[in-house]
């Protein structure tokens, strides 16, 4: 081991570099808040979604990394962090296949005009005799 | 201050670790200590990604089925508010980092004041919180039955109601986040005018420090998703 002063040193030296990444992680992050704002305003379509949690993403990691000191830390700090957002894909990527297939059902007493919805009660036409579903609507 | 410190110094030695009243008696080293509280905060952390996360993808499901009315009622939201909520998080962020390491290199006055600034912070998020959550009242954007803008076309109060139910929910789990944040920033401020942290033991302050950079996280998705997106 080295003496106790060149080892509180060197930690010093150590100290004022982290500081350094710091301040500048702090001003990335900044920019990149301005660039999310600034692109917010331009219309790229269904791109802006994308855009925009792309640099969430990249800010993210940046806190993550520096400022949790994910990068020096335990790596099984950062796989505990990795394996939440891991489940939390499983529970999206179900919902969306979930929600994507899903046929539209309609409530009993409503009708809905959507025309994609395939278990939506019909009105019958003025003339002819009512099916089950306008009488439940008359109630 | 300074012998406290000195001989939290020799904490560092072995021999000198029995004698530490920081080193709990199931524990054989302060490393090992320090590392297993680490691990602990971390699996807390991941358990507070799912609470959100959850409610994340509840409001992409809700956003999948009323596009057109969570873009309109969006607009509702002042961004430039938003804007300057997510800056002051990353700056409370920032300073909560530079405590960590001003307790790790056992300044207590650098310390105190980085503690003080992330409080500070932390107080002026949510007066803007307050400022917007009651021009929203004001104008009855609320969440549900409570819904009452009178300019939404009647089609669309339906959607515009869940967005600011979601709205209301997410920043407002947020919010209470940011609170307890105050909480245990404030016990650590008087435990740390108490010299209670130095080199050899900094761990509530590291803890705490991870806590608060998450609620800053969760915040950095909360922004875009909720102002920003198209």
């Amino acid at each position: 081991m080295t003496t106790t002063s060149a080892h509180t040193e060197t930690h010093d030296d150590h100290d004022a570099h982290h500081a350094k990444i710091y301040l500048a992680i702090l001003m990335a992050l900044l920019f990149l808040t301005g660039l999310t704002v600034a692109v917010s305003y331009v219309d790229l379509g269904p791109l802006n979604i994308v855009v925009a949690l792309a640099i969430a993403t990249l800010k993210a990691s940046l806190v993550g990394l520096f400022f949790m000191h994910l990068l020096y830390d335990r790596p099984i700090n950062g796989m505990i962090l990795c394996a939440g957002f891991m489940f939390l894909g499983l529970l999206l990527s179900f919902c969306l296949l979930d929600v994507d297939n899903r046929l539209q059902v309609a409530p009993t007493n409503h009708v809905v005009p959507k025309a994609s919805g395939i278990l939506v009660p019909v009105p019958a036409a003025p003339g002819e005799a009512p099916a089950a579903a306008p009488a439940k609507e008359a109630k | 201050m300074s012998t406290s410190t000195v001989d939290l110094h020799g904490g560092h030695a072995p021999e000198g670790a029995h004698h530490d009243s920081t080193l709990q008696h199931h524990f054989a080293t302060k490393d090992q200590q320090f590392d297993t509280s680490k691990l602990g905060m971390w699996l807390f952390l991941a358990t507070e990604i799912m609470l959100f996360g959850v409610l994340f993808v509840a409001f992409g499901m809700s956003q999948n089925k009323w596009g057109e009315e969570f873009k309109e009622a969006h607009h509702h939201l002042q961004r430039p508010l938003g804007a300057l909520n997510t800056i002051v998080l990353l700056i409370s962020s920032w300073t909560m980092v530079m405590g960590v390491l001003s307790a790790k290199r056992g300044d207590q006055a650098k310390l105190k004041m980085y503690l003080s600034l992330t409080i500070a912070c932390a107080f002026i998020f949510l007066g803007v919180k307050y400022i917007e959550y009651s021009h929203k009242f004001e104008e009855g954007l609320l969440p549900g039955k409570w819904y009452s803008y009178h300019e939404t076309i009647p089609e669309h109060v339906k959607g515009a109601s869940v967005f600011f139910s979601f709205y209301f929910m997410m920043t407002g789990l947020h919010g209470f986040h940011i609170f307890g944040g105050i909480c245990v920033l404030f016990w650590m401020l008087i435990r740390a005018s108490k010299g209670e942290f130095g080199p050899s033991y900094y761990t509530p302050i590291d803890l705490v420090g991870l806590y608060w950079h998450l609620v800053d996280l969760i915040w950095i998705y909360l922004f875009p998703l909720l102002y920003l997106i198209q």
